[in-house]
């Protein structure tokens, strides 16, 4: 009885319509990760654009190593697990091998920056049709909130206890802006997941980073700025917040590079 | 009137939902769901369909239905 009044209020009533539903791309297993992370917006975010583009039936998913590992279990889409930061590598053999296939990566700042920083540069100075998505959270998640190579100055790891510092570990890397400087680099931007207006945004130049590959420019590059609330040890709003007044003012947002514009230079957002 | 419905076994109980309302019509509803999560609702108010909520949810929980023409 319970469910049947649940799934007749899952349809539209007279005079309704249904404007906002989970997308075909993405399947109805409950994500694993932690409330409040943004790795489940992300998922979201992707599924959209490849259903939007049409694509979805010849994507070909490169999962990473970190929280990110089992977004193979979540997209309806054809996928292979990289070794640890290999993503990039594993993705270039891929798309060489089918040329017609539309395939991206999803990593996280600890894979994609760290130890997979190597494949990654130079897939992307290759300029490897394909399409990287980064997830930065400033913390290498899934192993127990050490430091990465995105980690603010003076915030407290598991790694860094006292805090990171410029003497002992350097300053974090800014990793679109690097890519931006490649000529195998046809789009990279940053963009940033805590709030409605920055979420909508991050879906157009999600959907850019997949045009310049399936229009055969080059790499195409997005960096999302995620939250970690378990890792930060901050509740999930908290956790926003952190995003828009200590990320934000270190990681800017905007295009770096788009090769399908005028000029390409930093234009913010 | 616009509504929303929960998907209430998807939700984690983040209330980044909540956060996310402008018309501030969402609330922890004091219910738990088969995973532990304290599930959250819609209490009395117009709703505008706006789907802000469903944007901002990370687990995809929401569905949003818009009253009116296309």
């Amino acid at each position: 009885m319970q469910s049947e009044r649940r799934n007749a209020a899952l349809r539209p009533q007279k005079g309704e319509r249904l404007v906002f539903d989970a997308s075909p791309v993405l399947n109805e297993r409950p994500l694993h990760y932690c409330p409040g992370c943004h790795h489940g917006i992300a998922h979201r975010l992707v599924a959209e654009v490849l259903h939007e583009l049409q694509v979805a039936d010849k994507a070909i998913l490169v999962a990473s190593v970190g929280c990110s590992t089992f977004t193979y279990d979540y997209f309806n889409v054809d996928s292979v697990e990289s070794p640890h930061g290999r993503a990039c590598a594993v993705a270039t053999g891929v798309r060489r091998a089918r040329p017609e296939a539309v395939v991206f990566t999803y990593q996280g700042d600890g894979d994609m920056t760290a130890i997979g920083a190597a494949e990654s540069l130079h897939a992307a100075n290759r300029g490897e049709k394909i399409t990287a998505v980064l997830i930065n959270n400033t913390v290498y998640g899934m192993t127990g909130g050490q430091m990465s190579p995105t980690t603010l100055l003076g915030q407290k790891t598991t790694t860094t206890q006292a805090g990171r510092t410029m003497g002992n570990d350097g300053g974090p890397i800014h990793f679109a802006e690097i890519l931006a400087q490649l000529g195998g680099v046809a789009y990279s931007c940053r963009c940033a997941l805590d709030s409605v207006k920055h979420v909508r945004e991050a879906k157009k130049a999600l959907r850019r980073a997949f045009d310049v590959q399936i229009a055969g420019l080059g790499f195409g590059f997005i960096e999302l700025l995620a939250g970690c609330p378990t890792n930060w040890h901050l509740d999930p709003i908290a956790a926003n917040k952190r995003i828009s007044e200590a990320m934000i003012p270190v990681f800017p947002l905007g295009v770096f590079k788009d090769a399908g514009q005028e000029g390409g230079g930093a234009r913010h957002a | 009137m616009s509504r929303i419905v929960f998907l209430e076994e998807r939700c984690k109980g983040c209330r980044l939902c909540v956060e996310a309302c402008p018309a501030h019509i969402l609330r922890p509803s004091g219910r738990f769901n088969r995973q532990g999560y304290e599930m959250m609702e819609m209490s009395d108010g117009k709703c505008t369909g706006c789907a802000s909520c469903a944007a901002m949810c990370p687990d995809v929980a929401i569905r949003v239905f818009r009253q009116g023409a296309a």
